[in-house]
């Protein structure tokens, strides 16, 4: 059935959608985000779950006037609540080629005689330094993959914060980082402290190799 | 010829002073007279230069301080994120500034006692109709204090100006609390950015606070708000439990003339209405869609935001005790929420480079719902 756009089944599927296709396509030179959701549909499988099926339009977080349209299928699977929603899909034309962005940045993490820490990134005016937008990009790709395995058709999240990021020291060719990162879900409101794994290289793509979500604090 | 000191804040001292050079001496009032025939009775001449160094003093004082403000008007950077105490100094200049149209009123205290300010706006009449709009109820949407600041000075400055404004405050009254939950609002500023709720204590629990939008009497205890205290959508132990609230409710109520409820949030760029504890449409649900319809076009033609709009229930989620619900099963048929920018990508921390834009494209949906309300009296 012909869902309505405004309405917030569609919109958590499509945000949903949106967090997949971003961990899947990008990386610092890349983070892709929901601009429109154009139409969705629902069909209830029996036994198996429900399948919502989406028209979207990305757009490029850098550079917000290039939009990329997309089709995608997502399923939330009945009964076993801990199996990730599969999500499929399909973008109309080519991504930007992102070779050049990535060798710089791969090339200025390597050279840093100190591991890079960084922490609240945006701060709380909403403020990212500009040598820290491609991590902030990494993270914000990162971050799909935790929105990814974890939604259901009750949850929307969206990344508030990278609260901290420290860089780990590898003997081979990949960058790895450690994110501390706060997801706000918008149906309980919560802030959700999640600590990932994060493995980068120009030629093989983002990576989050571990994640673990940490106690929400309750500060007195 | 030695002087004896005679007041306790010393300009004089002790000194020999010589006939060609006069000295001053500010002398207390209880001291006066026995100055006076000290002088006399030594032949020595005087004449009193000031009668009254008090009143000089305060008069001075005022000044500095009306200059001071004045210039933090006119400096007052509404681009900027600001602290409480900014803001509520920038109340008192507005009110000094538009003496005729804007007073100041506090309507209770919040649970650390921190004053609940209401800005006025009025042109004179006896209790007229009345439209009020709330931003901060939420404290880790910092956008909406802002634009509260903005907004406020935009309805000072279009009195007599903008036509539509100038129709409205001629014949109602606007009601503007900036600032709905300090406490939340402090301890963003300092120790948690992303604080939601009150501050209020929760016996039994080490969690604090309550979800000031869950705790209205309407529709208390679904299944859209949380019984645990630990929860960012805790309800509350009762209905108005929390001291921000019953203020509000207690001012409504006694008004008795409130015809409209705007109370602004972020984020998600939506316009929402009742009901948010139940699906079932509003009576009203016609008119007010087509309102809110009207009102996100205007607002997307300043920059092309994208504003969806539609019921609470419909439109975001299941959510009971909440302001518009409460409103307008009081007798307030115009509420609306607005959910301001984004729609994630910063979500709360809204760059303050958006602070302007995003009160500028707001200004004319809400001017919209207000006119509505004016033309639409009831």
């Amino acid at each position: 059935m012909e869902l309505p756009l405004s309405h917030f089944p569609a919109r958590r599927a499509a945000a949903l959608a949106a967090a997949y296709i971003c961990y899947r396509t990008g990386g610092p030179g890349l983070g892709l985000r929901l601009r429109d959701l154009r139409a969705a549909r629902r069909e209830d499988l029996d036994d198996v779950g429900h399948k919502y099926s989406l028209e979207l339009v990305l757009e490029d977080i850098l550079d917000r006037d290039t939009t990329v349209n997309c089709t995608a299928e997502v399923l939330y699977h009945l009964g076993n609540k801990n199996l990730a929603p599969a999500v499929q899909f399909t973008l109309e034309g080519d991504l930007k080629n992102t070779d050049e962005a990535d060798n710089v940045f791969y090339n200025q993490i390597k050279s840093l005689e100190k591991e890079l820490v960084a922490e609240n990134i945006p701060d709380s005016h909403g403020t990212i330094s500009p040598g820290l937008e491609p991590i902030h990009l990494l993270g914000w790709v990162a971050s799909g993959y935790v929105i990814w395995q974890n939604s259901t058709e009750n949850t929307h999240f969206h990344l508030a914060q990278i609260k901290g990021v420290k860089q780990v020291k590898r003997n081979d060719e990949y960058l790895e980082f450690d994110y501390m990162i706060l997801l706000h879900e918008m149906v309980s409101q919560d802030i959700i402290p999640w600590q990932l794994t994060v493995l980068w290289h120009p030629q093989h793509g983002v990576q989050v190799t571990g994640d673990s979500q940490q106690p929400t604090h309750q500060p007195e | 010829m030695r002087s004896r000191s005679a007041c306790s804040r010393g300009w004089v001292s002790r000194r020999t002073f010589s006939l060609s050079h006069p000295a001053d001496l500010l002398v207390p009032f209880s001291s006066l007279q026995e100055v006076k025939s000290f002088l006399e009775a030594r032949n020595i001449p005087y004449s009193i230069i000031m009668e009254d160094v008090q009143k000089l003093l305060d008069e001075e004082q005022k000044n500095m301080t009306k200059s001071r403000r004045e210039r933090s008007t006119s400096t007052f950077d509404f681009g900027s994120y600001h602290t409480m105490e900014e803001i509520f100094s920038w109340m008192d200049t507005l009110v000094e500034n538009h003496p005729d149209l804007v007073s100041k009123l506090q309507i209770g205290q919040s649970f650390e006692d921190r004053p609940l300010y209401v800005l006025k706006f009025s042109t004179g009449g006896s209790n007229r109709s009345a439209i009020w709009l709330d931003t901060g109820t939420h404290s880790r949407e910092w956008i909406t204090q802002a634009i509260g600041v903005w907004t406020a000075n935009k309805i000072a400055e279009e009195y007599g100006q903008d036509p539509s404004i100038t129709a409205i405050l001629d014949s109602m009254d606007i009601f503007f609390e900036v600032i709905a939950n300090p406490d939340g609002f402090a301890f963003t500023h300092s120790s948690n950015r992303l604080w939601r709720k009150t501050r209020s204590l929760n016996p039994g629990s080490h969690c604090i606070g309550v979800d000031p939008n869950r705790n209205w009497d309407a529709g208390f205890g679904g299944s859209g708000s949380s019984s645990k205290p630990c929860s960012e959508i805790y309800r509350g132990p009762y209905p108005h439990s929390e001291k921000e609230v019953k203020a509000i409710v207690d001012f409504i109520l006694s008004h008795g003339n409130v015809k409209s409820v705007i109370s602004i949030h972020s984020y998600s760029q939506m316009l929402l209405f009742p009901y948010g504890y139940k699906r079932a449409p509003a009576p009203h649900h016609q008119e007010l869609n087509e309102l809110a319809k009207k009102a996100v076009s205007d607002l997307a033609a300043v920059y092309g935001t994208k504003y969806t709009y539609g019921s609470v229930a419909d439109t975001i989620y299941l959510a009971d005790g909440t302001t518009i619900d409460w409103a307008y099963l009081n007798g307030v048929k115009y509420s609306f929420t607005f959910e301001l920018r984004d729609t994630g990508h910063y979500g709360f921390l809204l760059p303050n480079t958006q602070i302007i834009p995003t009160a500028t494209e707001t200004w004319p949906a809400l001017v919209d719902i207000m006119v509505h309300v004016l033309e639409h009296p009831y």
